[in-house]
């Protein structure tokens, strides 16, 4: 009886500690992940270092699905870069290329026109109700590389929800059910 | 094998040229709001050939008038602009008027000096985008609307 019980017993503290070191290889996993994150946002002292392409305006340079790697410099705005901006009552940030620049002298501000380069026209219809340039507040980014494709698969996560609950239960059941 | 595509793009020194000419001031005048406005026509020659490797998708290439006024340091104007999609394009001489207006913040442009900047911007197939320019200056514009 005494070493029937104190085998059960060990096989529980077994399972409790198998099941406390994948709660930890879990935790390492999301916590690393997020450790690159933030670091990323350190080095390229942007709020989003990377963004994935969403529309066609700028193709063929930038396709949907291809994804940027922003960096906010002290560098001042100028004319043929490509910027990250937000303008005020739209959520999603847009990806154009600055086409006209006019700096102060005195206060160093910028007035900054955008253009997506498969647009016909200028995106003053984009901004905001009035507005006709752009600040340096609005602006997140500039895009300095690119890597094309690999953006899809947010696309697909965010527009086919299902796809990212099947694929976050399968690397779930791959945590629990691996054995090392 | 994306970073290598990248990296060997540092290995090429490109040396590309241009020369702007500026044919025809079509129109210059103020507009209602105080603005000066300018339409003119130029003939664009470059080649910059030298700038495509394997890992370039594309050039964008665009002209700005650049010049400083009192109340603004810089003034970066794009008047023309282009995509160039292959090594065989990259060659060229066109005529066009501006395709984007050329309007200042205020009206400072009568007898204005200024400097027509061809700007390029390399896009790789991956990797890190390069940019340069072409600076000519000696460009005025005339001291009167007309």
């Amino acid at each position: 009886m005494g070493w029937i019980g104190e085998s059960i017993e060990s096989i529980k503290s077994l399972q409790i500690r198998q099941v406390l070191t994948q709660a930890v290889s879990l935790g390492m996993i999301v916590t690393s992940a997020l450790i690159i994150w933030k670091a990323l946002m350190c080095i390229t002292g942007s709020e989003s270092p990377v963004v994935v392409v969403l529309s066609g305006s700028m193709e063929p340079g930038f396709k949907r699905g291809d994804i940027l790697f922003l960096h906010m410099s002290k560098e001042p705005i100028r004319a043929g870069e490509i910027v990250v901006f937000n303008v005020d009552g739209r959520e999603i940030p847009i990806v154009h290329r600055v086409i006209k620049v006019h700096e102060r002298e005195d206060t160093g501000e910028v007035d900054v026109l955008t253009k997506g380069d498969n647009n016909y026209g200028d995106d003053r219809l984009l901004y905001a109700q009035g507005q006709l340039w752009l600040q340096r507040h609005h602006i997140m980014g500039r895009a300095v590389g690119f890597l094309p494709y690999v953006g899809w698969v947010t696309i697909i996560m965010t527009e086919k929800p299902i796809i990212k609950y099947i694929l976050i239960g399968a690397l779930g059941l791959l945590v629990i059910t691996s054995k090392d | 094998m994306c970073a290598i595509a990248s990296v060997s793009d540092n290995l090429n020194s490109p040396s590309p040229s241009s020369e702007i000419q500026i044919l025809n001031i079509n129109w210059f005048q103020k507009q209602p709001h105080g603005n000066d406005e300018v339409s003119l026509t130029m003939n664009i020659t470059a080649d910059l050939q030298s700038l495509f490797t394997w890992n370039t998708k594309q050039v964008f290439v665009f002209v700005a008038a650049e010049y400083a006024t009192p109340k603004n340091a810089l003034n970066q104007v794009s008047l023309w602009d282009a995509i160039i999609p292959a090594k065989e394009y990259a060659k060229f001489n066109l005529h066009t008027s501006n395709k984007y207006r050329f309007i200042d913040q205020g009206h400072n442009l009568r007898g204005k000096e200024f400097n027509l900047t061809l700007h390029w911007h390399v896009m790789p197939k991956t990797g890190k985008m390069f940019a340069d320019k072409i600076v000519m200056s000696g460009y005025r514009l005339p001291e009167e609307y007309r």
